[in-house]
């Protein structure tokens, strides 16, 4: 079988499939390197407090994977649960937290609302005073919630896959996909045909490009999500912050440099230009929240793709052609999922059947119109 | 920056406008279906290329323009009011 994108997604795929299934003629392709896309170019955030009980237990199992994926890989993946804090700065965004909360806690995952002193003793840089554009009225507080070494997840499932008899091809590009009869034949690269009866996509930003190739239609559509990093400084900042009022996330890594993120670019686009624009808005949202960064420095932006659904889910599982399956529409959350999706459309795979946890994650739910609506935890979330 | 050259008010800034998306036809409320209603408003051609689509001028003459854009280079083609006139009338 083919698995299109050697991302997190595609990875863990194949490396669930070999471990737990035994099913080892596996071909990984890629059109550029292992982790060059949107799992090399998101944030490193990881949490499971998001708003439907659907989204709630299938963070909730990709978190509990990535907490001992360090162990089972045996590579450091440097996972710090530093705790992760969503600012409400109105009183519908407090309502979405107290409900967030609920929701959360019901699912068994660690989560609650806390108030301005609380914040103010977790981030003592940041304003919490009444004196700012936006005051900080409380926060969701999601203690297992953290930054990871996403490179470092890439590599561990690449090498995990690899020894197990994967086959990882880089600089592989699918241009081509062959269905006859209704069911999938095999691809077509640039360096030639693979046949297989079963084709996984699991690329991110290329999701409707491949579909298309296969003939089925998405309700997908790709933008940019800019990010950008400070130089190195002194550990001022231990917990990953997140302000959907100002639409900015923050973390430190552990060399020191400080991460930012936005929501998505405003219009559907394949460039990965960063702009000025997107780095004036944001500095100017970080400072809001901490006027003392003032004086650090950017080193550098970038941007990756984001394949944004219209209920702010991802689309997994079966589609109308046999054989050819998507973990696909990751949207700005897909570096967090990538453990439980590869779980998941392994077992998928290996059973036919699909399993409970991505059951409400069907494409044919655009049809029925049960949509998993997680705009609420999703749009800005991280 | 991307600048679009409004039909009514020049060029300007993309951030002064609101991206709709795609450029679809709407299906008539009362004789379409489910399936039909369903897929005009979730299905995307979402092309790697040039797609035409439609955009707001909300901070200018809040016109709605259909615009032909390149998804790759966000190159800009032709722009001009969706009504299909010349534009607004005098105020």
């Amino acid at each position: 079988m083919v698995i299109v994108g050697a991302g997190v997604h595609g990875l863990a795929t194949a490396y669930h499939l070999a471990a737990r299934h035994g099913i080892t003629r596996v071909a990984v392709l890629d059109k550029g390197y292992v982790g060059g896309g949107g799992s090399g170019r998101n944030t490193a955030i990881l949490r499971s407090n998001y708003l439907t009980p659907e989204g709630v237990a299938f963070y909730d199992r990709s978190l509990k994977l990535y907490e001992r994926l360090a162990t089972e890989l045996n590579f450091n993946v440097m996972f710090s649960q530093r705790g992760h804090l969503t600012l409400a700065h109105n009183d519908s965004s407090l309502r979405t937290m107290r409900w967030r909360a609920e929701v959360n806690k019901l699912a068994g995952v660690d989560s609650e609302v806390i108030g301005p002193a609380e914040i103010k003793a977790l981030v003592p840089l940041m304003d919490t005073s009444e004196q700012t554009r936006y005051p900080i009225l409380g926060a969701l507080y999601h203690p297992p919630g953290g930054i990871i070494r996403h490179d470092a997840v890439n590599w561990g499932y690449a090498r995990a896959a690899d020894a197990l008899g994967v086959q990882i091809h880089q600089n592989t590009e699918v241009v081509g996909i062959d269905v006859a009869g209704g069911r999938v034949r095999g691809v077509r690269t640039s360096q030639g045909p693979i046949a297989a009866p079963v084709v996984v996509n699991c690329t991110a930003g290329w999701a409707s490009l491949i579909a298309a190739m296969a003939g089925v239609g998405l309700p997908i559509m790709t933008h940019p999500l800019q990010a950008a990093v400070t130089e190195p400084v002194k550990v001022f900042l231990d917990t990953v912050v997140v302000s959907g009022t100002l639409h900015v996330y923050v973390s430190q890594t552990d060399r020191g440099e400080v991460v930012f993120g936005a929501s998505v670019d405003p219009f559907a686009s394949y460039s990965m230009r960063a702009s000025l624009e997107f780095l004036e808005e944001v500095a100017g949202h970080v400072l809001q929240l901490m006027p003392s960064l003032a004086k650090l420095r950017v080193l550098r932006q970038w941007a990756g793709l984001c394949d944004m659904t219209p209920d702010y889910s991802p689309i997994i599982g079966t589609t109308p052609v046999e054989g050819f399956l998507v973990d696909v529409g990751w949207g700005t959350y897909g570096f967090k999922a990538g453990p439980a999706a590869g779980e998941a459309v392994a077992e998928l795979v290996a059973t036919g059947r699909v399993p409970d946890l991505i059951a409400g994650f069907e494409l044919a739910r655009f049809g029925t119109g049960r949509l998993v609506g997680e705009k609420g935890a999703a749009a800005v979330g991280h | 920056m991307i600048l679009l050259p409004c039909p009514h008010c020049g060029p300007r800034n993309a951030s002064e406008f609101r991206y709709v998306g795609e450029l679809a036809h709407r299906p008539d409320p009362n004789t379409t279906g489910t399936g039909e209603w369903r897929a005009y408003l979730y299905l995307k051609r979402n092309p790697a290329g040039w797609t035409t689509e439609t955009w707001l001028h909300r901070a200018g003459c809040r016109r709605f323009l259909v615009v032909e854009r390149h998804t790759v280079t966000n190159e800009v083609g032709s722009v001009r009011d969706a009504a299909g006139g010349a534009g607004p009338s005098d105020p």
